[in-house]
């Protein structure tokens, strides 16, 4: 099939616009309806997306499935993947169909819930897809509608103020990498993502008002990347926006944002920050990889002394994000894998854990830590998974969690040991905020009178963590599955920017590969 | 001679007469009640006319010594022009009617305010230049108090009469000025004058002048103070009518001034217009936020809109007129949808206008609001919504034109500005349970809204062919 992506990508749309058409009333029936109508369709957008995986030709590391039409002035309508973008595709449609099963049980405008979802799929796999500065553009900044819509519908208390938040945080954050595109395609002269990725930006240093800027062109259409991807990531000090957006976001919404919308700010770095700006990312590298590392400590602190479930696990999130940024920016080949690892595997573990806060607030209505304790004695099952998902946060070898942090960790001590050496202190950090939630929330005796009553996980409960936890201990035990998808890619990607350097004649800071 | 002069403006005589004969014939038959029957044949005739130009219009016609000029972009300012007043006079038959403000003079005056635009984006001379725009503004000043006993609506016109007089005196004044330095009130006599060697002060200050005064034709901050205070007291349909086609001319005539009048001193009005264009982005989109009322909440958007387009022209090349146009087109259509939900707020047959009662409104009718959804995530600028497109033809203009700067300015104030779009859907959206507006869309508003919402998004695909047509028409403006 020659336009496999297209298909993949637009058919939620299309479901999602059967169900805005053709789906009337809000009784019981229409519900299912449009529950079992979002589930089929995305899980046949994930069966199809196993045909690109099939399909897919590791050891090429251009871009496959490609697929080109002529759209408004010189753009175009061009979508693709490589090893990197493919690994977030299958990832996206992989989780899809778990986050429209996990919100079986709600009631208020369920049509308006799928169609939401539905559409922000489409829109996440353009993100992936596009291979246009503009188209990919259009779908990065889209996303912002359903998820604002997300939040401040069926959000919680503070939804409004989250919900407002989320929007223009991120959208200021969007619009500045509009000019540098714009900025992008008047220098180039296109904006088709392969030919500017063997495009080389000016770097040659200017000074503005006295001030000399090192690296140019480049360093300045890094910033201006940065300043969207960054606050996508989330990065410290920008990250404000996302345990408030969390906090008050549905279970589902808090599952789509923590393991896919997020990795939209790691994928945007891989694909335009790194390979586009190679003189920029090297002037600026090095600042990144401390800003990392002050995410990792400060937001594992914060996150220490959170007594809400979902404000410690966004924050932990953020954390989890320090090291991908660093991974990215060591700009190795053990870095950068690492990086992609730790995104997928964040993607499986943070959606888990989101979804175990949701098992119980679908239960007792509240997120706080202190009202729980004891669950252990009701819900044996939910005991065993949550166990497993904090650990496999925290790290632990077998599980994919290892893996990522690991090769981050390696991939930055051959650039900047002191930045490896802090960073290192965050897995410590995530195993005392983690266990020590678990151990209130989870162990002891159980002496609130209002837990008595608790049931244990259904079975579709149990059938949604199902996959999570066979994914996490299959990547934790054979990571080549990821590895190998994304390796010649990134070798690619890393041998490129390393000419790249070379060619500009910078040699700066971040050297030693 | 005047016989081929003639058939050049056959399009504007034929609306002046058409528009006298419906004059007469309101006078002398029913009066207000073949009101329905005038606003119906009006907006035929515009339909009609804009089909006529549209399809038929071909190269650079120039009449009356070049006083007229016919071309690719007075043909596409034109077709925008009739073609919104068509809509927005279809859309007020049932406002109209429901508050007894349906008078037979009401399209009439419309059409004569309409001949007014057609002349100034096909002015060619200074003289030419007032004479349509006096027309259009005289008409508008009588429809903006046609609710004769509302205080609002008086004070609206009043306000509109009295600032607009003090405008066209700046114009004026800077006409004088530049007849006096260049010799001559013809625009090609002017740009030949300009281009010949260096612009003299007296010229430069005439030029200034006359910006002046076009600038508080398009609303741009520091000239923009009558329009909230306008669009507040007028009927809501005369607001959506201020909201669009005369915008749409005023534009048209300002590119028209600059490129055809000035095009040798591009440098010397293109910091002018960047100027007003950074002040009318971030005065509309930063003002707006106080806002409770929709109608002065669109006041301040226009005023922001206004600034993205002044972006374009503000370019100074041709690619700018281009963006430009595609912003006024676009800016037109998301206007003419958004004011036909506007038309619909009430309750128990009053007019609201506060946003407050917009609470919980998509529970009640939930495909208004999602219509009304994407057209303010549209005004806002958010892809895949066809405003995002308008929004990025006048940055990419600015940003090809070595203008960065006012393009960073321009996407810091639309971010600045989408709040208080965002909180419009927030009361529709995510607003507490409240029983509020209750009133009636009749089928042709709602065809309208949702034919605009649907435009903004369907648009995506390839602007349905306006890209090319407005580069056409640029090409023929920038030389």
């Amino acid at each position: 099939m020659d336009n496999l992506l297209s298909v993949i990508t637009f058919m939620p749309l299309v479901a999602a616009l059967i169900l805005a058409l053709f789906l009337r009333g809000d009784d019981e029936a229409a519900q299912r309806n449009a529950k079992w109508l979002a589930l089929i369709a995305t899980g046949v957008t994930f069966l199809l997306s196993i045909f690109v995986y099939t399909g897919f030709d590791a050891s090429n590391t251009g871009f496959q499935f490609v697929e080109e039409r002529d759209w408004l002035m010189g753009l175009q309508y061009k979508m693709g993947v490589d090893g990197i973008s493919v690994t977030f595709v299958l990832l996206t449609t992989f989780l899809m169909p778990l986050v429209i099963a996990s919100c079986w049980d709600v009631k208020t405008r369920v049509k308006d819930y799928m169609i939401a979802f539905l559409l922000l799929e489409t829109l996440m796999l353009g993100v992936f897809c596009a291979l246009d500065l503009i188209l990919f553009y259009l779908f990065f900044e889209a996303g912002l509608i359903p998820m604002f819509l997300i939040i401040g519908i069926w959000g919680g208390v503070n939804r409004i103020y989250a919900s407002f938040k989320f929007f223009l945080y991120t959208l200021l954050g969007s619009v500045l990498m509009l000019v540098a595109m714009i900025a992008m395609y008047m220098d180039a002269g296109t904006t088709d993502i392969p030919t500017l990725l063997t495009h080389t930006f000016a770097s040659e240093n200017f000074s503005v008002a006295g001030v000399t800027v090192v690296g140019g062109l480049q360093t300045l259409m890094f910033l201006a990347f940065f300043a969207s991807f960054a606050v996508k990531m989330p990065m410290w000090p920008v990250h404000t926006w996302l345990p408030d957006a969390h906090v008050q976001a549905p279970t589902a919404g808090s599952v789509v944002l923590a393991a896919i919308l997020l990795k939209m700010g790691g994928y945007g770095f891989l694909r335009f920050s790194l390979p586009m700006f190679p003189v920029g990312a090297d002037v600026l590298g090095i600042y990144v990889l401390w800003l990392s590392a002050i995410a990792i400590i400060y937001t594992s602190l914060v996150a220490l002394v959170q007594s809400d479930m979902k404000k410690l696990i966004a924050y932990s999130s953020v954390a989890h994000m320090g090291y991908v940024t660093m991974g990215i920016f060591a700009a190795n080949q053990q870095g950068v894998d690492g990086a992609i690892f730790q995104m997928i595997s964040h993607g499986f573990i943070s959606g888990a854990l989101f979804l175990c806060v949701g098992v119980i607030y679908d239960r007792m209505h509240t997120r706080e830590i202190d009202a729980y304790g004891g669950l252990v004695n009701r819900m044996p099952a939910y005991a065993l998974i949550f166990m497993f998902f904090t650990m496999a946060n925290v790290g632990l070898p077998g599980t994919s969690g290892f893996v990522g942090e690991f090769l981050t960790l390696m991939g930055v001590f051959q650039v900047n040991t002191w930045v490896a050496l802090f960073a290192t202190t965050g897995v410590i950090l995530s195993a005392a905020y983690g266990l020590w939630l678990y151990r209130r929330v989870v162990m002891g005796d159980l002496i609130k009178e209002s837990l008595r009553s608790i049931t244990d996980m259904t079975s579709r409960e149990r059938a949604i963590f199902a996959p999570l936890v066979f994914m996490t201990i299959l990547l934790g035990v054979y990571p080549a599955l990821v590895l190998d998808l994304i390796g010649p890619s990134v070798e690619a990607l890393v041998s490129n920017y390393d000419t790249a350097l070379l060619d500009s004649g910078v040699t700066t800071a971040v050297a030693g590969h | 001679m005047i016989q081929a002069d003639l058939n050049i403006v056959l399009p504007e005589v034929s609306l002046a007469i058409f528009a006298m004969l419906a004059l007469m014939g309101g006078v002398y038959t029913t009066k207000d009640k073949a009101a329905p029957v005038i606003l119906w044949t009006t907006s035929l005739v515009f339909v009609l006319l804009a089909a006529w130009i549209g399809f038929n219009g071909e190269g650079t016609n120039a009449a009356f010594g070049g006083a007229f000029v016919d071309d690719g972009f007075s043909r596409f300012a034109k077709v925008t022009i009739l073609l919104s007043a068509a809509a927005i006079l279809v859309m007020s038959q049932d406002f109209m009617t429901r508050h007894g403000l349906f008078r037979f003079e009401y399209p009439i005056l419309v059409a004569l305010s309409v001949v007014g635009m057609m002349m100034m984006v096909s002015a060619g001379d200074l003289m030419a230049l007032y004479m349509g725009l006096e027309l259009q503004s005289l008409a508008l000043y009588v429809v903006a108090s046609l609710r004769r006993d509302s205080v609002k609506s008086t004070e609206a016109g009043l306000k509109y009469f009295v600032l607009g007089a003090l405008s066209s005196g700046m114009l004026l004044y800077g006409a004088s000025l530049v007849y006096g330095y260049a010799g001559t009130t013809l625009f090609a006599g002017i740009f030949s004058t300009v281009n010949a060697g260096d612009i003299s002060l007296g010229l430069l200050f005439g030029l200034v002048f006359v910006i002046a005064g076009l600038a508080f034709k398009v609303s741009a901050a520091p000239f923009h103070m009558w329009t909230p205070d306008v669009y507040e007291g007028s009927p809501t349909p005369i607001t959506a009518f201020f909201a669009t086609a005369p915008k749409v001319a005023a534009m048209g005539l300002f590119a028209r001034v600059v490129h055809d009048a000035f095009g040798g001193a591009v440098a010397d009005w293109s910091q002018i217009v960047a100027f007003l264009s950074v002040v009318s982005m971030f005065l509309g989109a930063i003002a707006a936020i106080g806002q409770r009322d929709i109608k002065r909440l669109m006041a301040y958007s226009s005023i922001a809109h206004m600034g993205f387009a002044l972006m374009g022209l503000a370019a100074g090349t041709a690619e700018g007129v281009q963006a430009m146009l595609i912003y006024m087109a676009i800016y037109v259509t998301m206007n003419i949808g958004t004011f036909a939900f506007i038309l619909s707020m009430e309750k128990d047959g009053e007019p609201v206008t506060d946003i407050d009662a917009l609470q919980n409104y998509s529970k009640k009718e939930p495909m208004r609001a999602l219509a009304m959804l994407v057209l303010l995530f549209s005004l806002a600028g958010i892809p895949p919504m066809v405003g995002f497109f308008g929004k990025f033809y006048v940055l990419k203009a600015a940003v090809d034109a070595d203008m960065a700067w006012l393009a960073i300015a321009g996407v810091v104030a639309s971010v600045i500005g989408a709040f208080y779009y965002l909180r419009v859907i927030y009361y529709m959206y995510f607003g507490e349970e409240r029983d509020a507006l209750n009133g009636s869309m009749p089928m042709v508003n709602w065809l309208f809204l949702v034919g605009s919402a649907a435009v903004m998004l369907v648009g995506v695909i390839n602007l349905f062919g306006i890209e090319g047509l407005a580069l056409a028409a640029a090409g023929a403006l920038v030389n």
